[in-house]
């Protein structure tokens, strides 16, 4: 009986890490399944899922608030998607991304709604 | 090279449902580029986690989405139960298996339907539509509800089904599997259905890799992926089988989509014959602990994937919920690039867009 759904894989990685471990991983035929960010006391904990054969790998990562990381769009180009996400509702800050909605992918009434500036 | 002009689609559109956004740029009736917007009706569900127990949250989760809303459910529910080490009885996972298979039965009638609807054959839509309302009458006699169902629960589910209710369940859809071979013979064989999808929309094996489509837009391109495999629920007991495709096109897409309607029904006929007698639910108590999960279901439109994070507490810190739309936008956007304008309605119902599942 298969239970690859139990298996839960994380790895912590440091922010400097995440486009050369991202690249190996493509090179090693993994896709990228999605990217989140939940709101912790030292900034953004990033989680960057990857999946190969069905099977997950979480890569994660803590950065301080007004910290920059680097887009992995080079690298996944669907990643756009989740880049975008977090820079409109928590205000995470990436470098060199492919597509940019610039805080303007969701129609959001105030800035960053789900890490309030004020 | 022909002069450029930019063509905004939607968000309002006879083809959308729901709304979502692209600017086409079109030469000569062929688009060359397009971008998506989507964030018109985003409702940020996800940070409700602050205010609701994780006892009450399935049903913010299940209100993600009006078709694939049992699966929502089930997922949630999958990841804390994970995270508090919950082993739900069998019968349970019999009876979430057959209502997410009810789900995607009638969710793929659904998209058919508004397929047929948006190529416009408006018989065909009314006959698919109508098969579904059967569907949707089962749910309401096992579940109570049409749309939302409220059954899954963190430890199992809230309702059981007996013996005579399941196997009128598999007389409907026996009876109904009937109807739609006449309806799957106009769909694969009718030649102005075959125009308007053959050769649309092509997505090869290597883009859907590279865009990392989910679901039939990536198994229509001979993408052997599908999270059922993973042994969640009891598809193991059920001898599934992925449907594969390899023509990458929107007919292709569709192919998958009916492959798996038939196969749903059986499916649920065989859960139906090997259920066993037991308990629904395991009682589940206390706070969540710290620690984290990942779960991932195969919705009908794909992988979807829900993560919780305990902080010791009644109430989580984070839920994450992550719909097979989002992901299918990437390819969808490069199948436009090169088709025709009058293809563009074709090719974007055929990732079967969900935009409520992406804007939760």
């Amino acid at each position: 009986m298969s239970e690859l759904w139990k298996i839960q894989n994380f790895i912590s990685i440091e922010p400097t890490q995440l486009l050369d471990k991202v690249q190996d991983f493509k090179a090693e035929g993994y896709r990228l399944g999605q990217v989140h960010c939940t709101k912790v006391s030292e900034g953004f904990e990033l989680t960057y899922s990857l999946d190969k054969d069905h099977v997950l790998t979480n890569l994660r990562l803590v950065i301080p608030e007004e910290e920059e990381i680097m887009s992995i769009t080079g690298v996944y180009w669907a990643a756009f998607i989740y880049e975008n996400e977090m820079q409109d509702l928590f205000g995470v800050k990436f470098k060199h991304m492919a597509l940019n909605y610039g805080g303007h992918f969701f129609k959001v009434s105030q800035p960053t709604p789900w890490n309030p500036k004020d | 090279m022909g002069k450029r002009t930019i063509i905004p689609f939607g968000p309002q559109h006879p083809v959308l449902p729901e709304p979502v956004h692209l600017d086409l740029v079109i030469e000569d009736e062929k688009v060359v580029e397009a971008i998506p917007s989507i964030g018109f009706i985003h409702r940020g569900l996800e940070k409700l986690v602050e205010k609701k127990e994780y006892t009450e949250l399935v049903y913010v989760i299940e209100r993600i989405c009006g078709i694939c809303s049992f699966g929502h459910g089930w997922g949630y529910c999958h990841t804390v139960e994970g995270l508090m080490g919950v082993d739900i009885p069998e019968r349970a996972e019999y009876l979430r298996t057959i209502w997410h298979e009810l789900s995607r039965v009638h969710s793929h009638l659904l998209w058919l339907g508004l397929l047929a609807d948006g190529f416009g054959f408006e018989s065909l839509f009314m006959h698919c539509w109508r098969l579904r309302e059967r569907v949707l009458d089962l749910f309401e006699k096992t579940t109570g509800g049409r749309v939302i169902f409220s059954v899954c629960k963190v430890g199992g589910v809230r309702k059981d089904i007996d013996k005579e209710t399941l196997d009128e369940m598999v007389t409907v859809l026996r009876g109904m599997e009937k109807e739609l071979k006449e309806l799957t013979d106009t769909f694969i064989n009718d030649y102005s259905v075959k125009n308007r999808l053959v050769g649309v929309g092509y997505l090869s094996k290597e883009d859907a890799i590279e865009l990392c489509a989910v679901g039939p837009m990536a198994r229509a391109s001979g993408v052997v992926q599908d999270i059922r495999l993973t042994g969640n629920g009891v598809y193991d007991k059920l001898g599934f089988e992925p449907c594969i495709e390899t023509a990458g096109d929107c007919y292709a897409r569709t192919l998958v989509r009916m492959r798996e309607v038939y196969q749903s029904i059986n499916m649920i006929a065989k859960a139906v014959e090997l259920i066993p007698d037991g308990e629904i639910a395991v009682p589940v108590k206390g706070n969540a602990p710290k620690g984290e999960f990942m779960a991932r279901l195969e919705q009908p439109r794909g992988e979807a994937f829900y993560y919780s994070k305990g902080a010791d507490s009644k109430f989580l810190e984070r839920i994450r919920v992550r719909t097979p739309t989002n992901m299918n936008i990437p390819a969808m956007v490069k199948t436009l690039q090169g088709c025709d304008l009058a293809d563009v309605p074709m090719l974007v119902l055929t990732i079967d867009p969900c935009i409520s599942c992406t804007e939760r």
